[in-house]
């Protein structure tokens, strides 16, 4: 395909998933209102607080790292959205993928909560510097498990290529890696549970806790960057488990229908549990998600 | 009076090798620009994309959670099921600077007045105040009091009063629609008549907060 | 209670005893024995609680007269102990050695009465008042507030007042002609 063709066809995946991110988190609020029985807040009102949030008319900075950490953030996200096959078989929407390309999308994961704790740590807010040690130690300990259950897919299909482990799925539900590596699936669950950031991990964002964690002294355009990576992060990881090991899609319905009940396990999750601490969170990862995720990789070898 | 004027005052610092720097807090830990006015207050007419940025702004009016008096136990409903303020795009923010709307809920007393003076100014423009409650509009019941303030505009641009000791829940909402209906006609120009009117306001503060241990405009 | 007094009698002279119910009494004692009274009354009699120490401006008499109100626990009864200093050289000796609260106590007379506590931990430290409270000490009765508040706070104009006496003679005597 021509260059101008791929690009074209880039921005138009951008375009979609920054809409259906925006629209999954005021559905999201909206559900969370629901069932706290109240009206709600509208599920449009993203759109409103970003056009908001560029509109503002001046601006504080605290230096160059502190306009990058935002940045790096929304690079984190774009480049995993256009680094993952999204339709397969589509060769307009498999955008950038190539074979091998399963680690560099692991180094996008956490290539944004880097940039982010460096930039607030910039601004020289005591409480950014709190959001961020929490942060940074509690994304290391989710993504422990994360990666043992790749691997373990990986190992499992012998291959790095998200495109090969999406056609190795395909031909009716029980050949999802769900079901065909239960432990790995399990597991991949549950560090999903971490990397949203959700209830119960979400004290590193909690406004109760500490003001707003890492993003305390971000405002305006910055914060409207921020806003529009909150909405194409959460769902390019969740298409990353859908393609993983919910057999990827061939249709942008079906994909957005799968990414959807996925995203619904964390809000369902977040809705009824209370908040961890970074302590106990940790000490949970390190539990039974670990537990699980070695036990995928020796099952691999030995069943 | 012992006060925190040591904090400010000139000192030496040692850096990391041991070498010594001279601070000056006021001058170095601070920026002393003074604010300007924005282009949108110059403008005689709104054209279309200021409209459309000010029924953004009206529609998603962000809330410091800050009660300051009486009144945050009357704001504080508003987030609750039964009046639910989120339903017209009203949310409450923990850090001023991502706020849009200071509520001053009741009296200032001189302590507090520091504080609110200095989280409205660390608010990025365009910038909201409303006062809650008689003793922002004449010092209410407080009005003979040694330690509170009469009259809030003197020191802060108040765009929306909300009367009464203490106003319902109901009045806030009220307080709040004739908030948006102002912001969406334009005239939503707090922060604009504070960096006009500059002057004036400081010298306000500064005659009633006798020791002023603050920068002259906290960015 | 009776025998507390004789008791403290010993040591200490008592200038004068209101008995207000049977379990609370008010003694008033001299401005020098003031401290030894109250510590005879911590740790022989029992009144091993501070409930609160506050002062009281006399001022057509010139003087300050300070309260310490004691507290006995196990029989549950209360001793007031009441000393009178000199409204203008207003100075008392500190308790903070027979119960640490009692610095919070003092910095709150200091700062809203101009009673100075000699030796009292942080007593000269703004309390209450903001840091840049150049006027007298507002608790005092000869500190007018209302004149205060309206010569520097601006007070917005039109501001009038509704005395309920006067409210209610005109809806009750409607025809009567006020002056």
């Amino acid at each position: 395909m021509s260059w101008t063709l791929r690009i074209l066809y880039a921005l138009l995946t951008l375009f979609i998933i920054m809409n259906v991110g925006l629209l999954l988190n005021g559905v999201t609020r909206k559900i969370y209102a629901r069932v706290n029985r109240r009206v709600g807040i509208r599920f449009y009102q993203p759109y409103i607080d970003l056009v908001k949030n560029y509109s503002l008319t001046n601006l504080v900075t605290h230096g160059v790292m502190f306009y990058l950490g935002p940045i790096f953030r929304l690079t984190s996200g774009v480049g995993l959205i256009l680094f993952i096959p999204l339709i397969y078989g589509s060769q307009g929407f498999s955008n950038f993928s190539f074979s091998g390309d399963a680690v560099l999308i692991l180094y996008f994961l956490f290539f944004g909560t880097l940039g982010m704790a460096l930039g607030s740590g910039e601004s020289g807010q005591p409480h950014s510097a709190i959001g961020v040690a929490r942060g940074l130690a509690q994304v290391t300990a989710a993504e422990i498990p994360l990666v043992l259950s790749f691997l373990s897919v990986f190992i499992q299909y012998q291959s790095l290529s998200i495109t090969e482990i999406v056609g190795a799925q395909q031909g009716g539900i029980l050949q999802w890696t769900f079901f065909t590596n239960p432990l790995a699936g399990i597991t991949a669950l549950l560090a999903f549970l971490g990397s949203m950031m959700r209830s119960p991990f979400d004290v590193v964002l909690a406004p109760q806790e500490i003001p707003i964690g890492p993003p305390t002294e971000y405002h305006g355009a910055f914060l409207g960057v921020l806003q529009t990576n909150r909405a194409i992060f959460p769902v390019a990881k969740t298409i990353l488990y859908v393609n993983l090991f919910f057999g990827g899609a061939v249709s942008w319905p079906a994909l957005i229908l799968k990414a959807f009940l996925l995203y619904m396990w964390s809000v369902v999750v977040g809705t009824v549990f209370p908040r961890y601490r970074v302590d106990q969170s940790i000490r949970w990862f390190l539990k039974v998600p670990l537990a699980l995720g070695l036990l995928s990789i020796v099952c691999i070898h030995f069943c | 009076m012992r006060s925190n004027d040591d904090f400010l005052s000139k000192k030496i610092v040692y850096g990391p090798e041991g070498d010594e720097i001279e601070v000056d807090p006021i001058r170095d830990y601070y920026c002393d620009a003074v604010p300007q006015v924005s282009k949108e207050y110059k403008r005689a007419y709104p054209g279309i994309i200021d409209r459309f940025k000010n029924w953004a702004r009206s529609e998603s009016i962000w809330i410091l959670a800050y009660g300051s008096g009486c009144g945050a136990i009357e704001m504080r409903p508003l987030m609750t099921p039964k009046y639910d303020a989120y339903q017209y795009g009203i949310q409450w923010r923990p850090t001023p600077r991502q706020a849009n709307l200071l509520m001053v809920s009741g009296y200032l007393s001189l302590k507090t007045l520091r504080i609110v003076i200095r989280a409205y100014e660390q608010m990025p423009s365009p910038k909201y105040v409303m006062g809650l409650g008689s003793c922002t509009i004449n010092g209410g019941m407080y009005y003979d009091s040694y330690n509170t303030i009469n009259r809030l505009d003197y020191y802060l641009p108040v765009d929306v009063y909300v009367a009464g000791c203490m106003p319902r829940p109901e009045s806030l909402l009220d307080g709040l629609e004739l908030l948006k209906k102002l912001i969406r006609e334009g005239q939503g120009l707090g922060a604009d008549i504070y960096a006009e009117k500059f002057e004036w306001y400081k010298a306000n503060q500064k005659k009633i907060l006798k020791s002023w241990n603050m920068p002259d405009y906290s960015w | 209670m009776q025998q507390i007094l004789d008791a403290l009698k010993q040591s200490v002279m008592i200038e004068d005893v209101r008995t207000q119910r049977d379990d609370l009494i008010f003694i008033t004692v001299s401005e020098t024995q003031a401290v030894s009274a109250i510590t005879h009354l911590r740790d022989r009699a029992n009144f091993t609680h501070l409930v609160i120490l506050t002062a009281v401006d006399w001022l057509e008499d010139g003087l300050f007269q300070l309260t310490y109100l004691l507290n006995n626990p196990v029989e549950k009864t209360d001793i007031g102990v009441r000393v009178m200093i000199d409204r203008e050289k207003a100075r008392m000796e500190s308790i903070h050695h027979l119960w640490p609260a009692a610095a919070t106590y003092q910095r709150e007379l200091r700062e809203m009465f101009g009673i100075s506590f000699p030796g009292s931990p942080r007593v000269n430290e703004t309390f209450i008042l903001d840091e840049g409270w150049d006027g007298p000490p507002p608790y005092r009765r000869d500190f007018d507030t209302l004149k205060y508040s309206e010569e520097t706070y601006f007070p917005r104009p039109g501001r009038s007042t509704n005395d309920p006496a006067e409210y209610m003679k005109s809806m009750l005597y409607p025809e009567v002609d006020n002056d």
